[in-house]
């Protein structure tokens, strides 16, 4: 049960939110037309024409305040807006990974102008990839090649990184506490009212918000905005638990696997649903790479490159890396009392490939998930592994244990989560950040 | 009675569902269903004084019981069915001869969707409880066999056929079912939100079913709806539908059936009193935190494999470890097995309710 806030708080955030709007500040009291002013400010509303509307009132405080904070109008005043924010995270704690496996990211970029540029990027490009990465200006980003992949993990480890698994490097390079990442053929969606999605702020909010993993709320999630928790929920667990993952979804084109798409090739996915849920505890599900977030302090080393398909493409239909990692983490988070959501934010996935000929590819991935289902539903660690990494490394061990003779795939994917704890160990949490 | 254009020409189970009411004042709210309702069989129980005369209105087809009703036709064992609760319409769903139930309170009403269009949630439970459930791997996209989606990448095949659906849990525009202490301190919140999804609850997780605008299946879960004792006489209210559910829930996951929750929408219009409902629950919010740890460790062995014998297997152990907590749970265990009995007698074993059957009920 937390404070209402205020009436005059309240007219305020009205007031920042309706901006465009407003045509005449003047009649404002001093101390208000301040107090709009700085919000604009910390939502990121500051565009030309309302520096203009405050400049417009003629008062003294304003000016200096325009002085103190050096505030100039620029050329392209792109400034992303996200009421969301406000829960003091700052653009500093969150950085987004980008696999490149197409070379040309201008109108990727472009699309996501808006909502990506007030943070760092880093762009890692799928070391299989020829030609040179198009990215357009006006971004704080580092990008990683195959060069700089070798140099930091060697060039026997880089293979690791092959195809989507290259986003994993950006994870492991990071220093942020916050990481979203988003497959290259992905754009911002619409909501139903067709509103543009800030995907970003809708993770951040999904993971700096408690999860609910112990008793299922059927209002979705108890802690947004005209939402609560129902009769019989006990109070106990109101509180919840810190959020690591935050699963996002796809308009368009959906995550299905190759079989359900071929069999249904005109099928779009237009139903945009307007909730997040907590998954529940020891409840697993297909957990997708394209368009995740996470809490890559608390959960970092559970996502990992480490199940790859002998016939592993650079289509989603051709790739198991993300479903299995996914399983990885979810145990994880189980075992460790950590919450999982899923839901929004949506991201409008681009049509590509042809669901048919990957499917002449092998059925491995298909196959594969009889035996993964089953196993990690029964995988149990000890009381003893209490941080991430000796999770990751006791979900290895039973791998190989219990998978390791039925497909060599099984094996190479343990020896494989055990080599990336060291690494992570090595590369993921020194201090210095390698340089690209 | 002319037919509004938004239903269609031929009901859905028309003849294997009946509609279970339970009131105390009247049954206007049924005008605004009729549309919807009017071809079905309607069981209405009538709580509170029996000398009162429940106005139906015309054209329904139904069957009404009052207290005295109850009484004659269970003799002593009336003793498990509330009184001056509307946990009373667990009556409604044993003396029913149909498959399926469907029961709405009387201050719900038809909501609308998005567009603008007046929702038929008798028309989606039934689809809900038609199609099979997905409990033991969760779909990221909801309900895979709904129109415009699927299972998602990863879903392993042999999961995709599901189990059947037992109950359908739908859920309530504007007025939310929330508990005395959170309507205390945001009495204005509304339910606006509109997720048009339905999803399955996945094994092993419990949730606060609400009676409100629920459906199930009376084959496959019947007995184990008892909704408890509650009301006059008894130290607690409001956790009728509660109490149900988690049995339901627990029973259900034994059982292998699934469970739904999401649409249909209702319109939910009336705020009960937040200070009478405070002193109905006040007991519940205490017991709830015994409650929950108690449901999520029940184990029911492998010979239970009808719900009745789920279900005196858990009221055997409700006495054993909550007759601790209060006394109340040693009445209610024993209500648990008087409940059964009453069930039983009224339904004698044949094809419905015993040992469950293979294949996704149509």
């Amino acid at each position: 049960m937390r404070t209402p806030p205020c009436l005059l708080s309240l007219t305020l955030d009205s007031a920042v939110h309706n901006l465009s709007n407003i045509t005449d500040l003047s009649p404002l009291p001093d101390h208000i037309l301040i107090e709009l002013f700085l919000r604009t400010l910390r939502t990121g509303k500051l565009t030309e024409r309302v520096l203009k509307l405050f400049i417009a009132t003629g008062k003294d405080e304003v000016f200096s305040l325009i002085q103190a904070l050096n505030i100039q109008v620029t050329v392209t005043p792109v400034l992303p807006t996200s009421k969301l924010m406000s829960l003091s995270i700052k653009d500093d704690e969150i950085d987004i990974v980008i696999g490149a496996l197409r070379p040309d990211l201008t109108s990727f970029m472009n699309e996501w102008r808006t909502i990506f540029s007030r943070f760092h990027l880093i762009i890692v490009k799928d070391p299989d990839l020829k030609e040179e990465l198009k990215i357009p200006e006006g971004f704080n980003l580092d990008v990683y090649k195959k060069p700089d992949i070798d140099r930091v993990v060697g060039t026997s480890t880089s293979t690791i990184f092959s195809g989507y698994s290259c986003r994993y490097f950006g994870y492991l390079v990071s220093r942020k506490k916050y990481i979203i990442s988003v497959d290259d053929d992905c754009y911002p969606a619409k909501d139903n009212k067709g509103i543009l999605v800030d995907a970003v702020a809708q993770h951040i909010t999904n993971l700096t918000t408690p999860a609910t993993p112990f008793f299922f709320n059927t209002l979705y999630d108890p802690f947004t905005e005209g939402a609560d928790f129902v009769r019989g929920y006990p109070f106990s667990l109101r509180s919840g638990v810190q959020c690591a993952l935050s699963c996002g979804l796809w308009l368009n084109l959906a995550d299905y696997d190759a079989p359900t798409q071929a069999l249904k090739p005109e099928e779009r996915n237009s139903r945009y649903v307007d909730a997040v849920l907590t998954v529940p505890a020891r409840t697993l599900m297909p957990i997708s790479g394209i368009n995740i977030a996470f809490n890559r302090e608390v959960i970092g080393p559970a996502l990992l490159p480490s199940l790859r398909l002998g016939g592993e493409g650079k289509f989603r239909w051709e790739t198991m890396e993300d479903i299995w990692s996914g399983m990885c983490v979810k145990v994880v988070c189980d075992h460790l009392g950590l919450g999982v959501k899923t839901g929004m934010p949506y991201v409008w996935r681009n049509d590509r490939g042809d669901a048919i000929s990957s499917l002449r590819k092998e059925w491995e991935g298909v196959k594969l998930m009889e035996e993964v289902v089953p196993f990690f539903q029964s995988v149990r660690l000890s009381r003893e592994a209490t941080t991430t990494e000796d999770c990751v490394a006791e979900v290895a061990n039973v791998v190989k244990e219990q998978l390791g003779s039925k497909d060599p795939m099984f094996a190479r994917a343990a020896k494989a989560m055990v080599d990336w704890v060291k690494l992570w160990k090595s590369v993921g949490s020194s201090t210095s950040s390698p340089g690209a | 009675m002319a037919e509004p254009s938004t239903i269609s020409p031929a009901p859905l189970l028309k003849d294997e569902l009946d509609i279970v009411i339970p009131t105390i004042r009247n049954l206007d709210f049924l005008e605004m269903w009729r549309p919807f309702f009017q071809p079905y069989h309607l069981i209405i129980v009538q709580d509170g004084d029996p000398s009162k005369t429940i106005k139906v209105p015309e054209g329904f087809d139904y069957e009404l019981y009052n207290r005295n009703d109850i009484n004659r036709i269970l003799g002593p064992k009336s003793s498990c069915i509330s009184f001056k609760d509307s946990a009373c319409r667990c009556f409604g769903y044993m003396v029913s001869k149909k498959k399926y139930i469907y029961t709405i309170d009387d201050d719900c009403f038809v909501a609308k969707d998005p567009s603008g269009k007046d929702i038929n949630a008798l028309e989606q439970h039934i689809k809900n409880l038609l199609c099979p459930s997905t409990p033991f791997f969760f779909n990221t996209l909801y309900d895979p066999y709904r129109a415009g989606a699927d299972f998602v990448r990863g879903y392993p095949f042999s999961l995709r056929e599901g189990v059947p659906t037992a109950v359908s849990h739908g859920l309530w525009l504007n007025i939310p079912d929330y508990d005395a202490p959170t309507q205390l301190v945001k009495p204005l919140e509304r339910n606006t939100r509109y997720v048009d999804a339905i999803m399955t609850i996945p094994k092993g997780t419990l949730f606060p079913m609400c009676g409100m605008n629920l459906a199930f299946n009376r084959e496959l879960i019947g007995p184990a709806m008892y909704f408890g004792l509650m009301g006059d006489g008894q130290p607690i209210g409001r956790y009728d539908d509660m109490w149900a559910g988690w049995c339901t829930k627990v029973i259900c996951d034994h059982l292998g059936l699934g469970v739904k929750t999401g649409l249909p929408y209702i319109w939910h219009s009336k705020a009960s009193n937040p200070f009478v409902n405070l002193k109905k629950e006040y007991k519940g919010i205490y017991w709830q935190e015994e409650l929950i740890p108690f449901f999520q460790s029940v184990t029911l062995p492998k010979d239970c494999t009808s719900v009745q014998k789920c279900y005196i297997e858990i009221s055997k152990q409700v006495k054993a470890k909550l007759g601790k907590v209060d006394d109340y749970f040693n009445k209610l265990a024993d209500a648990m097995v008087t409940w059964i009995e009453a069930w039983d007698e009224l339904n004698p074993s044949g094809a419905k309710s015993a040992e469950l059957s293979n294949g996704a009920s149509k």
